[in-house]
């Protein structure tokens, strides 16, 4: 990825992690932006691509961890502050429907 | 049902992870041999593996539709990976290195497996039976073959069952699961709990062969293969029972505890994990009499940082309110080691450092999940104990490191509030002297440590197990005693071990004057009954 236009960090403090259905929304959030967007558990990455669940996944992100955010492109401020408050509203999860996280 | 008459009937135990009884014609869950003619042109092959892929995420897709809930959840998280090309790439390039479809996928897809496979978290790891559901899905569409259709009642039996098999099923009519592997916390065993479907797991490497019934017991852990006419007799028997109990229990649950003779008892429940309390209706206890603050310190991440710790409790603390909750500080230690925090190589841990001892020894730790408490408290009626205390400085110690917290968050304008500090019962030093520790706001008695420590056996060593009896007249008369003192220096007791939720203990419990218990949430109705029955005429 060249010079990001856009970036960010956020705690991911969801009960579990980033487990399936975060990771669901969080990569569909992600797909609706042209920017192409990059996520890292950590500031020196591995950076992955936000839009791919398989990577999303496969990165098997902890409670506690910061994840990174990075984007190019022209609408990439908007997806980094899209993603960050997906993040920060626990990914709109309810308590009810947590369990199966 | 009409019993076959051969082969013999086979008895198996395993772990029950769904209670209840179930009977029906087994169907095999072995994984199916799937046949394909490979083509030798690597663009049919690829066609054919998105194709198959295509047909699995509509499959999908249509199953979705029909579960809804948590089953749907786990679906669209299977039909994300699918959509994902990521997931396909490393199949189509083995097959334009001059794999077949089924080789390159099933090669692929093992290399996923395998990776979420060596993870410690437990939750990822468990990621590996959706991705082996999905693969077993598109080997399927490769080859041409349909799911099989479970018939109506089926028992499914073989070494484990993907959610998405699972969710294909009508449980409506019955049926059951017994699965030579498996766990009683895998997300199947989850979703046949709350669909009521009896399930028994871990039978080991149990022969199915020749055997075409089979009965499942998922409270005794029990699985019947070939029941002969005895057996059938037990399992009717055992239904009826299951059933009539089951009914009277959810009944009871949703209603206040009161004994024949009319002394009402408080209920509560123990818990580990919030996640526990999406399926708990509130109604059915009189708060959290046990949070097992531990549950937090064993993620993958270490140590749980204060925000983390804040979720939690809040969590907790929101579920029950107005009731109270009753928040054990860290009781790491002795049989609950955690990396990095607990002392290695201590000759006896279950008489060393743990509990409160820990938290005292590592005030930077206790710190952190003393602030987490103060703030997450100002959000229903908290309370907090201590565990494993022996001495009642202990108690002067945690509430200073308390106060000490407390000044900081006013300091730093923080929502926080001072909830009741109390303690656990458990070591004998207290029990035997319970009047030294009116510094505690509450007592509540732990009767599996106090039971270990009285009887000196571990009832998990099994030459000594049954020395390990908490209906011992000892253990039973410094519970007397606790309850007797609370009520003299008027502090509430409550007990949150095991025997609280076991009907065999409770008549006991409420004669020595105890008037609260704790238990795990599936037990409350069952206790609820039992202390029905006390006092009644014979």
């Amino acid at each position: 990825m060249s010079t990001p236009n856009a970036s960010g960090n956020v705690l991911l403090t969801h009960a579990v992690g980033l487990h399936a259905r975060p990771s669901v929304k969080l990569t569909k959030l992600a797909k609706t932006f042209g920017a192409s967007i990059d996520i890292a558990p950590g500031p020196d990455g591995p950076w992955i691509d936000a839009k791919s669940i398989v990577r999303v996944m496969g990165a098997k992100v902890p409670q506690g961890a910061y994840l990174h955010f990075r984007a190019v492109g022209q609408d990439a401020a908007a997806a980094v502050a899209a993603l960050i408050g997906l993040v920060e509203r626990d990914f709109d999860d309810t308590p009810a429907d947590a369990a199966s996280g | 049902m009409i019993p076959p008459p051969t082969p013999q009937a086979v008895e198996h135990r395993g772990r029950p992870a769904a209670p209840g009884v179930a009977a029906g014609p087994l169907v095999r869950l072995d994984r199916t041999v799937a046949r394909r003619k490979a083509s030798n042109d690597p663009r049919k092959e690829c066609e054919d593996l998105r194709a198959a892929v295509a047909a699995a995420i509509a499959e999908i897709c249509e199953l979705a539709g029909k579960v809804g809930g948590d089953g749907a959840d786990i679906l669209e998280f299977q039909i994300a990976m699918l959509e994902d090309d990521v997931l396909i790439a490393p199949a189509l390039d083995r097959i334009s290195a001059g794999s077949d479809a089924v080789s390159a996928w099933t090669a692929a897809l093992a290399a996923q497996i395998a990776d979420y496979e060596a993870t410690e978290d437990d939750y990822f790891r468990a990621r590996s039976a959706d991705l082996r559901d999905i693969g077993d899905r598109i080997v399927r569409h490769l080859a041409g073959e349909a799911e099989a259709a479970t018939p109506e009642g089926a028992v499914l039996a073989g070494e484990d069952v993907t959610p998405s098999r699972f969710l294909s099923v009508d449980w409506s009519k019955g049926g059951g699961l017994a699965l030579r592997a498996g766990s009683p916390s895998s997300h199947v065993a989850m979703l046949a709990r709350s669909r009521g479907v009896p399930m028994v797991v871990a039978l080991g490497a149990i022969d199915l062969d020749g055997h075409a019934t089979v009965i499942v017991d998922g409270d005794a852990g029990l699985v019947v293969l070939s029941p002969g006419e005895r057996e059938w007799a037990a399992f009717r028997t055992a239904r009826a029972t299951s059933e009539a109990r089951g009914a009277r229990e959810a009944e009871a649950a949703m209603k206040p505890a009161k004994t024949a003779d009319g002394v009402a008892v408080s209920v509560m429940i123990n818990v580990a994990d919030p996640d526990e309390l999406d399926r708990l209706d509130p109604a059915i206890s009189d708060g959290v009499g046990l949070v097992r603050s531990e549950f937090l310190f064993h993620g993958p991440a270490g140590l749980p940082d204060e925000e983390a710790q804040y979720r939690a409790y809040r969590r907790i603390l929101e579920w029950a309110a107005p009731k109270p909750v009753v928040i054990r500080t860290l009781d790491a230690g002795g049989d609950k080691p955690i990396d990095g925090l607990t002392i290695d190589g201590e000759s006896n841990p279950f008489l060393g450092t743990r509990g409160i001892r820990l938290s005292l020894a590592k005030p930077e730790i206790f710190k952190v999940q003393i602030r987490a408490i103060l703030r997450a408290a100002v959000h229903g009626n908290a309370k907090v104990m201590l565990p494993m205390v022996t001495v009642p400085d202990e108690i002067d110690a945690a509430a200073a490191l308390f106060d000490e917290a407390m000044h900081d968050l006013i300091e730093a304008g923080a929502a926080c509030r001072m909830p009741p500090l109390g303690i656990m019962v458990e070591v004998p030093a207290v029990a035997v002297a319970p009047a030294l520790f009116a510094r505690a706001a509450f007592f509540s008695i732990g009767s599996n440590d106090l039971t270990q420590y009285v009887t000196a056996s571990a009832r998990d060593i099994a030459a000594v197990a049954a020395l390990n009896d908490p209906a011992h007249p000892a253990v039973m008369s410094l519970i007397a005693n606790v309850v007797r003192v609370g009520r003299e220096i008027g502090r509430d007791v409550s007990l949150c071990g095991d025997m609280g939720g076991d009907p065999a203990h409770l008549p006991a419990l409420v004669a020595a004057g105890l008037r609260t218990v704790s238990v795990a949430p599936p037990l409350v109705g069952r206790a609820k009954l039992a202390i029905a029955a006390i006092g009644a005429a014979p």
